[in-house]
């Protein structure tokens, strides 16, 4: 099912936690909707799911207009952050439940329910344990539960919000490849939330990054970490390096001095540079180049990050080399950014 | 699950935990202070209850209970928290459901008013309703011409009542209802349940231990009150008089046996109450602690 986010406005008591949002999901797409607290993202699903009532704007399922529709209307799968399973309940119970609420002839006969819910469990690997209750499961095999849960009703979206947010590191990336071979199996369009972009990245066909109520960047993994568009994204995804600098005549220069990128289409004024740490050229001597004074070198895993105070105003910027070179031991340092990106300062 | 790993973090029993430093006097005399008072203001009238009322013999007691008015003032008890009981479940849970997962203007001030009852004296309850459907009172004349009788009847009695024991199964329910959150309702509703689908097979037995203490309490306290059942009852023996007011006409008469043999009826209710609460919150206790076992 194609989902459209159209011009999507959303207010708490006159505060607004969405401007203007669109956006399309197409149809058995893997979304991820990422961005830090406060920026919007479990809002913006709560809406596709009906949990929210859009202020302003539209949310199309296919063809059909799904915003004045009640949740239960819509037909989503949700699997909420604390996967608020039913703890009275057994676990098949709880997979059942939502063919056991329907009406009349929509609603299963109690076999075929029972048979379902353990069909289920067998898709999210927890044979077998279908009549243990919530309080007697890990976190993980919880997560998977509200999971068969969600898919038992044969939703149109899938949603979830912070899938693997209460899980410890070792899980999370088991149950991020499993919820991976899921989809692609059962092809549901699915969308979820996260704050964290490792996660966004490696599991989502395109990641939604979001900010303060909007939509920073839609795109690939690539798209979003090669060429992000705007300083927020670029800081926010992956490791980054930024300097104020000035650019006169399509050359960037920092203080009175030209640092050999060239960048003909770009406005003259002051405008901030950045670059990843890890994306730069060592250089010898200094002729077009930055270069600084080591303030403070650590050895982070596989590299050695320096931090260098570039210039009069001693800016501090941070830079990655090779454990083994010869740089990190001498007390200047010149580089240059190998791939970068200017944003005028407004 | 317990682990079976944490029994050797138990202290040892015969070692005295650190954090108590008082010397050995000190921790005797605390100790036996409060065993004292316990026994003075607690147990000795409990034990005094059930002396006096077997004072003359087991023969005497049941024939006192078997008296017409004992009867009919046990008869409108069980009446009155038949009818008040009932009521106010609906209206706690309602009370509780509507603050606990909505957000509306005037909320706080509705969950002020649920304890006005608890804060105002039960004797004044009763005058409210004296002013209201009294003969000289507000409705009074319109009463009178349509021939309903509410003051010194029963429903006066219910209606004191249901005052007086209003906040019980609402001021239960409440922190329970908040602690939980919107969550299990949400996932209901998301799986395609109705609001009623979602609160009765969700919401209820989440909070159903709470809900039966809470009601639990309710029922004591609508058997027991006094205060504002004797202003709007008008104490006619056999027809308005409810155990509480029945044992203070009886003791009034000298009839210490009488008095005393309500009076155990009242305080064995209390007992049975304490129990099932005590069994209530050792269920109820390990189900709060799963709910929060994450």
């Amino acid at each position: 099912m194609e989902v459209r986010v159209v011009n999507v406005r959303k207010e708490f008591e006159r505060f607004p936690a969405l401007h203007d949002v669109s956006l399309d999901i197409k149809s058995g797409e893997l979304i991820a909707l990422l961005g830090p607290s406060g920026s919007g993202k479990t809002t913006l699903l709560r809406l596709i799911a009906g949990l929210e009532r859009p202020t302003k704007g539209a949310i199309f399922f296919g063809e059909e207009d799904a915003s004045q529709k009640s949740i239960q209307e819509r037909n989503v799968g949700f699997v909420f952050q604390h996967y608020a399973l039913f703890r009275h309940m057994t676990v098949a119970d709880n997979i059942g439940f939502g063919l056991k609420v329907r009406h009349g002839a929509a609603r299963p006969r109690a076999q075929e329910i029972r048979r379902r819910a353990l069909e289920l469990l067998d898709l999210v690997q927890l044979s077998g344990l279908e009549k243990r209750y919530p309080a007697q499961l890990s976190g993980g095999q919880r997560q998977r539960v509200a999971l068969a849960r969600a898919m038992a009703i044969e939703p149109k979206v899938l949603l979830l919000d912070e899938p693997f947010g209460a899980l410890d590191a070792q899980v999370r990336r088991e149950l991020r490849r499993w919820l991976r071979e899921i989809h692609d199996r059962t092809g549901h369009t699915t969308v979820f939330v996260t704050h964290d972009q490792e996660e966004a990245l490696e599991l989502a066909d395109r990641v939604v990054v979001m900010s303060q109520g909007r939509i920073e960047q839609v795109g690939t993994a690539d798209d979003i970490y090669d060429t992000p568009n705007s300083p927020f994204v670029y800081s926010f995804i992956g490791e980054s390096s930024s300097l104020p600098v000035k650019v006169e005549n399509g050359e960037v220069w920092i203080a009175d001095r030209p640092i050999g990128l060239q960048a003909p289409h770009a406005p003259s004024g002051e405008a901030v540079l950045y670059f990843r740490p890890h994306d730069v050229d060592l250089l010898d001597g200094c002729s077009g180049c930055i270069a600084g004074t080591v303030a403070a070198s650590r050895r982070v895993a596989g590299t050695r990050r320096v931090e260098l105070e570039i210039g009069g105003e001693r800016q501090r910027v941070e830079i990655e080399l090779p454990v083994d070179h010869p740089a990190a031991q001498k007390s200047r340092v010149a580089f240059r950014p190998r791939r970068w990106k200017l944003f005028p300062v407004a | 699950m317990a682990d079976p790993e944490i029994k050797s973090y138990e202290p040892h029993h015969e070692s005295r935990s650190a954090a108590v430093t008082e010397s050995r006097p000190v921790r005797v005399t605390l100790t036996t202070v409060t065993l004292v008072f316990l026994g003075i203001f607690l147990l000795l009238p409990l034990i005094i209850v059930f002396k006096e009322a077997f004072a003359k013999g087991v023969g005497a007691y049941f024939q006192s209970l078997g008296d017409a008015d004992t009867r009919s003032a046990i008869r409108l008890t069980l009446l009155v928290a038949a009818i008040s009981v009932p009521l106010n479940l609906v209206f706690g849970l309602s009370a509780a459901w509507a603050i606990a997962k909505f957000e509306f203007k005037g909320k706080a001030f509705l969950t002020t008013l649920i304890d006005l009852p608890f804060s105002v004296s039960p004797v004044i309850s009763g005058l409210v309703y004296v002013l209201l459907f009294g003969a000289q009172g507000l409705l009074g004349e319109w009463l009178k011409a349509h021939g309903i009788q509410i003051l010194f009847a029963v429903p006066g009695i219910v209606l004191a009542t249901v005052f007086v024991t209003f906040p019980f199964v609402a001021r239960e329910l409440i922190p329970l209802m908040q602690e939980q959150g919107n969550g299990d309702e949400e996932a209901a509703l998301s799986l395609g349940a109705s609001g009623w689908q979602a609160f009765w097979h969700v919401t209820l037995p989440n909070v159903k231990w709470g809900l039966l203490y809470g009601v639990l309490l309710c029922n004591a306290r609508a058997m027991g009150e006094f205060g504002a059942v004797s202003v709007v009852s008008g104490h006619i023996r056999g027809l308005t008089n409810t155990m509480p007011l029945h044992v203070e006409i009886l003791y009034n008469e000298y009839n210490a046996v009488g008095a005393f043999a309500v009076a155990s009826l009242l305080a064995g209710l209390a007992l049975v109450t304490l129990v099932l609460k005590t069994l209530l919150e050792m269920r109820y206790g390990a189900e709060i602690a799963a709910t929060r076992g994450h």
